[in-house]
């Protein structure tokens, strides 16, 4: 009786301790290749390593030199911030109005979905080197226009300094917009009917049963949406790069390909590095407090 | 004991065989007449029964060659050799992986060979450890004459002509510079500008020594007035444009003139276009006794193995040999950085590139390009670079973009 008792816990444990023990590669391969190189880029970004590097101690004169005297980095941010706010606002507006449409029922329901959703099959840098081609002035959409016969008909956002980065908001907002249709599709789905049918009942019109009800009950997606396309946001330096290479003059410069060019272009591997550690902490700043609040909100229930 | 003499022969075979190295080659010639041009290298390496073992990674500006290379360095295991140009060079030194070459550059006597200002590049501390491959020229200005005479304009010696040239030509429905709007090429004509606008002196101050007095001054603004000056006269689909579409352009009789290096006449040959009939390589205005330069060459890493030294020196030595610098710049279209080459070989453009190389090389005007990674650390040309595209594409004033060159300058110093 003891010796079965004995064996069920040596078993109960073994099978307790088997996933740690199946994931602990792919642990410790992520914590020293992703938190750890972390670790050396903050180090790196404390040094003066120019062109390979080298482990002296500097401080944080990188951070003072990148914040006070480098203007290309202040229009690196700003952009991030443009083009990250335009591009979440643009794609959760369209993606949610394209999802109650498609919402409706309508014949060919599936077709639609798949229109919307295949640019996301795409890589950011087909989607850049297309949209290069149809926004240039002397060969995409201002010639067709013109020829179609509007003669004074100028669309120059892609070489304009003050306009170009809109033209990285556009293209990136066509590529993802169908994939938050897709997940507002979903999160509609799985609305439950009753609470609809109740409001019908009680009166409500359609609209305001989408206003007041449904998009509500949405929060949890709009939620995911925004994390994953600033994800997308912050890490675009493909479609930048295709798109416009940091624009006329660096107009369209964001921090990874200010980060990309310093680091690796010039020779300034230190001064890149410090950069890299601004985009992390950026990053932190969003993720922490989202994480904490799941965090507490799980353990609370 | 025939088992002995035949084990003996075996082993010397095997020995002699031994004493051929091998040398692993950096580098990003890729294209169709510069792999060829890499590819004779090769033979002529074979031909004395060394190996070639060919490193190559695409890209045209290098730049993931250069990442690969950073990582090989730092791993301590780094090619034999390597395809790295001007100051560069002597941060590599700084990293005391190089090799010495001055036993090869004693025998061959590189010291005669080589102007002192490209000997000067490929030295560190006093000591050869790169050995340079060609010469290429920045300040050509490439013409279509038609085009010139059908505006009634005449081509321009200085910049003060250029105005009146490209007004003429604009008035004629022509587009008056081929412009590429992409930070290279914007960098390409600023500094043909400095040295036309402000002569060797001042173009060695700002764009070589990086004074910040230079940068910060009359001169300067000047320099950049007229930089905005020729960009009013450049067409709307510039930017982001490659500079080959805007030889192009030249080609189709569409644009009068192009500020490019000498490379740009491989497309001009390309396009079956013969010189001073149907193109015109002129000096670009006021530069027309300077020589900007841009010279690729190979930096010498120290290699283990003494038969890998001596292929590699083999190497060296065969680079600045005549057979292997006429046969290899007729084939990239640049000229051979060996002085006193017979121009025979070479077509008409090239032989006046050669005459104006050993010309300047005498009176002092031969100076590494800016733009091209000759003159100075890749993290001031391109604080540089940063400055001179945003001044071109913000309505940003000369003398506020002068200001911030200079300050620029020395916060990448």
């Amino acid at each position: 009786m003891k010796e079965s008792h004995a064996r069920g816990r040596l078993a109960d444990r073994l099978e307790g301790g088997l996933p740690r023990l199946v994931l602990a590669p792919t642990f410790a391969a992520i914590l020293v290749f992703v938190y750890g190189f972390i670790a050396w880029t903050a180090w790196i970004s404390l040094t003066n390593s120019r062109l390979l590097p080298n482990y002296k101690f500097v401080g944080i004169a990188q951070y003072i030199t990148l914040f006070t005297r480098e203007p290309r980095w202040w229009v690196a941010i700003l952009n991030l911030f443009v083009f990250s706010s335009l591009f979440i606002a643009f794609c959760i507006a369209l993606g949610l109005i394209l999802a109650v449409l498609l919402d409706q029922r309508v014949r060919a329901e599936g077709f639609f979905r798949t229109i919307y959703l295949y640019p996301m099959a795409l890589s950011f840098i087909v989607t850049g080197a297309a949209w290069k081609w149809i926004l240039n002035p002397d060969l995409g959409l201002e010639r067709l226009v013109q020829q179609l016969g509007f003669s004074g008909f100028t669309f120059r956002w892609l070489v304009d300094s003050k306009m170009a980065i809109y033209t990285v908001v556009l293209a990136a907002v066509w590529q993802s917009a169908g994939f938050v249709l897709a997940l507002f599709l979903a999160g509609l789905r799985g609305i439950d009917d009753s609470i609809i049918k109740a409001a019908q009942v009680d009166g409500a019109s359609l609209p305001r049963i989408y206003w007041r009800i449904i998009i509500p009950s949405l929060r949890p997606v709009f939620l995911s949406s925004v994390i994953i396309l600033s994800h997308i946001a912050i890490k675009s330096f493909d479609l930048v790069m295709v798109l416009t290479r940091g624009g006329p003059g660096y107009s369209t410069d964001m921090p990874a390909t200010f980060m990309y060019a310093f680091a690796f272009n010039r020779g300034r591997l230190a001064f890149g590095a410090a950069s890299a550690m601004v985009m992390f902490l950026a990053v932190m700043a969003l993720i922490v407090p989202y994480l904490y609040s799941e965090l507490r909100g799980t353990r609370n229930a | 004991m025939k088992r002995l003499v035949i084990a003996v022969l075996l082993v010397g075979l095997v020995a002699f065989g031994a004493m051929a190295g091998e040398v692993e080659v950096l580098h990003w010639w890729t294209s169709g007449g510069e792999a060829a041009a890499v590819a004779v290298l090769k033979q002529l390496l074979e031909k004395e029964g060394h190996t070639w073992k060919d490193f190559a990674v695409a890209g045209g500006g290098g730049d993931a060659a250069m990442t690969v290379l950073k990582s090989r360095a730092v791993a301590g295991n780094p090619p034999t050799a390597a395809q790295v140009k001007g100051p560069q060079i002597q941060l590599w030194g700084d990293e005391g992986v190089l090799t010495n070459l001055d036993d090869v550059a004693k025998a061959e006597k590189w010291d005669t060979l080589l102007p002192k200002v490209v000997a000067d590049v490929m030295k560190y501390q006093g000591h050869y450890v790169a050995v340079p491959v060609n010469v290429h020229r920045i300040n050509w200005m490439w013409v279509n004459p038609a085009v010139f005479k059908k505006a009634g304009a005449k081509i321009p010696t200085t910049w003060a002509e250029f105005e009146t040239a490209a007004k003429k030509i604009q008035a004629a429905g022509f587009i008056p510079v081929a412009w590429g709007g992409e930070p290279w090429q914007e960098a390409t004509v600023f500094e043909t500008i400095v040295a036309g606008l402000g002569g060797t002196d001042f173009y060695k101050q700002s764009m070589i020594e990086a004074k910040p007095e230079a940068l910060n001054s009359a001169t300067m603004v000047k320099v950049l007035e007229t930089l905005r000056m020729v960009t009013q006269y450049t067409d709307k689909g510039a930017p982001g444009r490659s500079w080959n579409l805007a030889t192009a352009m030249v080609i189709k009789g569409e644009a009068a003139m192009q500020f490019m290096g000498d490379w740009a006449k491989g497309e001009f040959t390309a396009a079956g276009k013969k010189p001073d009939v149907d193109y015109i390589a002129a000096r670009a205005p006021g530069t027309a006794k300077q020589f900007l330069f841009n010279i690729d060459s190979f930096i010498m890493f120290k290699v283990k193995s003494a038969e890998n030294e001596k292929a590699q020196k083999a190497m060296a030595r065969l680079i600045l040999q005549p057979d292997f610098q006429k046969v290899f710049n007729v084939n990239k279209g640049s000229i051979p950085v060996r002085m006193g080459m017979p121009a025979s070989a070479f077509d008409i453009p090239a032989q006046l590139s050669m005459k104006d190389f050993a010309a300047s090389s005498k009176s002092g005007d031969l100076v590494p390009s800016m733009a091209h990674e000759m003159a100075v650390f890749p993290a001031i040309r391109g604080a540089i670079m940063d400055v001179v595209t945003n001044y071109i594409n913000s309505d940003l004033s000369a003398k506020d973009a002068a200001a911030q060159m200079a300050n620029a300058v020395q916060a990448a110093m």
